[in-house]
């Protein structure tokens, strides 16, 4: 997994509460059985205007310009600004890989929906939540301001505006660990086997019908 | 002893570690696996040269991509029949329990689990799908997971996970006639909102829910995760055993006696805190309409539209006007006015043999109406469509006028043939009524089995409990 530490980049904001994991990436591209590929139908729905089918060459395609991710003033964003409960819906990890293989690596959200939120970290994508207020204010002067950047550093937890306004936020130790240092979730478990074989020892008894 | 809820006891019995900040290592004790969310997983076992922990406690079935009509056909769509062929070059390899398309067993995961009861009490049951709260009206912990954590699960039996906060939603009192599972769990949702469950674990309750069957109770924990919660649970009792008894994958003989003892035991203690509770009063569950695009949206079948002008919240508001447009409705237009294009009974909410006798119940002796340009009934698996087929219930269908089909996800997420056209309109039985869920522009609105019925016959949205 990539490591994360700081990140300094233009910002995208979508403006839309309850965004589904769907609505990110549409079923008919769940289809793949690879992790990668998955950057040109990110939010294939509202980006295009015709209809999308995997295997197509997406770059033929006709583009919505009131989308925002094809406005030109956002080409290149890294960090998505978003509202409320981002991610709800379906399971699926491919709308986290939609996500990075577009290029984002941080998406801001007042609040997330817990697997999509979960699934982020395991791909070295930053959710990063924020009170409402601060989002509101993120997404005016994102608006207003072409060329808006903002810099998230992990390691200092903050989000600094390019005035200079410095916001902390919160993050689970352990996610921001296994971030920091592009750890993986496997081996680190397997690195607990005995315990875990001695869990099993001790519920054969318990539970045996189990087993 | 501290009073536990049932979530406690069903975590405490599966921590094998916990980190310094709470991350505990939960051991799992059924895998469920399906085509879609697995070969990503299944290729990093084999690209790190890890092996399935204990390949015994995984149970595989294709469901998402497989045809619902001429299945001697084979997959007619090269890209779906390449994942599910991929599921069963994975499953071979690995030496896991599969059921493949054509073999009787084989359904939706989330009818096949509880059916063959591969699902018990008392377990940890994960899915890379959401909908894996369904499990949860056994007494055990089930939770949808992502593709990282099926490979993590794979490979070391275990999830890591931080302990939720635990909401009790009690349901009193009793429902009318004509208000089912289905009505239940969507008033919930619009009382809590679709995020109002994130980061909790919900366990229901109250007589509402103790009077429901097994079907029923997994209805409501199927859409715990529409209410923003991983895991749905119900606590055991005499349904939930009598339900588990006799199955292929049940425990027998004495082990059947050591394990019903120890079901006993899970229900939440009577004086055990949760950190939210939440009640609802039975009695005032009408049949349930969607509106919108979003779960929450959601009226009685005697409401009408909303209007977004009264609303004060203007983030809201938007989300309403957009909803409003998409589905082509106005504010304040009856949801019986609602006329329909399309029938969908089916999916991992409602395609249970119940649900299949529930909508035939209001089908039998009418057609559909002239405006219905397709009505179809998906049974949730291939045991679900024999039965129903035993009973006679496919005649029912049939003569009315509805397509009978082979079992699977079908147009629940439209990933195989079975879609809406772009504005098309549908009700449909299943769990999201998200933009373009259903096909590219399709217009969704969740009912229960029998509000389906209902609308396949009258064209519209008619209250089910008017019809004589
Ligand atoms: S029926 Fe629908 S919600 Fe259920 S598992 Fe299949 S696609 Fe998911």
């Amino acid at each position: 997994m990539e490591k994360f530490e700081t990140l300094n980049a233009l910002v995208c904001p979508l403006d839309r509460s309850n965004v589904d994991t769907d609505a990110i990436i549409p079923k008919q591209y769940l289809k793949s059985v690879k992790r990668t590929g998955f950057g040109p139908n990110l939010f294939d729905d509202w980006r295009y205007l015709d209809p999308g089918e995997p295997g197509m060459d997406h770059s033929r395609r006709r583009v919505n310009p009131d989308f925002v991710l094809n406005q030109p003033r956002y080409e290149g964003a890294r960090i998505l600004l978003a509202r409320k409960n981002f991610g709800c819906g379906s399971s699926r990890e491919h709308a986290v890989w939609a996500l990075s293989n577009y290029g984002f690596r941080v998406v801001i959200a007042p609040s997330f929906a817990d697997i999509f939120f979960n699934n982020s970290f395991k791909n070295g994508l930053l959710p990063l939540i924020l009170d409402e207020a601060i989002v509101d204010q993120l997404f005016r002067e994102a608006e207003a301001t072409p060329g808006y950047r903002l810099t998230v550093d992990l390691q200092a937890q903050t989000v600094v505006t390019p005035s200079g306004a410095s916001f902390p936020f919160q993050v689970d130790p352990f996610r921001r660990h296994c971030l920091l240092n592009g750890l993986d979730d496997i081996g680190l478990t397997l690195q607990h086997g005995e315990d875990i074989r001695a869990y099993e020892a001790r519920r054969r008894t318990e539970a045996p019908w189990l087993f | 002893m501290t009073a536990k809820t049932l979530y406690d006891k069903l975590w405490d019995a599966h921590v094998v570690r916990t980190e310094e900040d709470g991350t505990a290592l939960l051991y799992i004790d059924r895998h469920l696996v399906h085509e879609v969310t697995s070969p990503q997983a299944f290729e990093g076992l084999r690209l790190t040269g890890r092996k399935p922990w204990r390949s015994h406690s995984v149970v595989a079935v294709p469901d998402h991509n497989v045809p619902t009509r001429d299945r001697d056909q084979g997959i007619a769509d090269p890209v779906s029949r390449t994942q599910v062929e991929t599921l069963q070059q994975n499953v071979r390899h690995f030496g896991l329990t599969f059921f493949p398309m054509g073999d009787i067993r084989q359904g939706i995961v989330h009818v096949i689990g509880p059916e063959q009861g591969a699902t018990l009490p008392g377990m940890t049951v994960v899915c890379g799908d959401s909908h894996t709260s369904t499990h949860g009206a056994f007494g055990a912990l089930s939770m949808g997971i992502g593709t990282s954590e099926v490979e993590h699960v794979l490979a070391t039996q275990c999830l890591l996970q931080k302990k939720m906060k635990s909401m009790l939603i009690s349901v009193d009192g009793q429902v009318g006639p004509g208000v089912t599972a289905k009505d239940i769990v969507l008033a919930i949702i619009g009382e809590i909102g679709t995020a109002g469950g994130t980061g909790y674990a919900i366990e229901f309750g109250g007589d509402a829910i103790r009077a429901l069957s097994m079907e029923g109770r997994m209805t409501v924990c199927n859409m715990a995760i529409e209410a923003g919660a991983r895991a749905g649970m119900v606590a055991v009792d005499d349904t939930t055993i009598d339900y588990v008894k006799g199955r292929p994958f049940a425990p027998k003989g004495a082990y059947w006696h050591q394990a019903v003892a120890a079901w006993r035991e899970l229900h939440s203690d009577p004086d055990a805190r949760f950190d939210r509770v939440v009640h609802i009063d039975a009695a005032s569950i009408e049949p349930q309409v969607t509106w919108g695009t979003s779960p929450e949206m959601v009226l009685p079948v005697s409401g009408k539209v909303p209007n977004p002008d009264e609303v004060t919240d203007e983030v809201k508001a938007n989300g309403m006007r957009r909803a409003l447009e998409y589905m082509g409705l106005t504010a304040g237009m009856p949801v019986s006015d609602i006329t329909v294009d399309k029938i969908f009974i089916g999916s991992c909410t409602n395609a249970r043999l119940e649900d299949i006798r529930a909508a035939a119940e209001v089908v039998k002796g009418r057609r559909v109406a002239g405006n219905v340009k397709l009505a179809m009934v998906v049974p949730g698996s291939g045991l679900v469509k024999q039965q129903a087929e035993a009973e006679g219930l496919d005649r029912i269908f049939l003569d009315a006028g509805f397509e009978w089909r082979e079992p699977g996800c079908s147009m629940c997420l439209a990933m195989n043939a079975d879609r809406l056209e772009p504005g098309e309109r549908c009700a449909s039985t299943s769990n999201r009524n998200f933009e373009s869920r259903q096909g590219l522009g399709g217009r969704t609105h969740l009912v229960s089995p029998a509000m389906a019925a209902a609308a396949a016959v009258t064209g519209r949205f008619a209250d089910v409990r008017e019809l004589n």
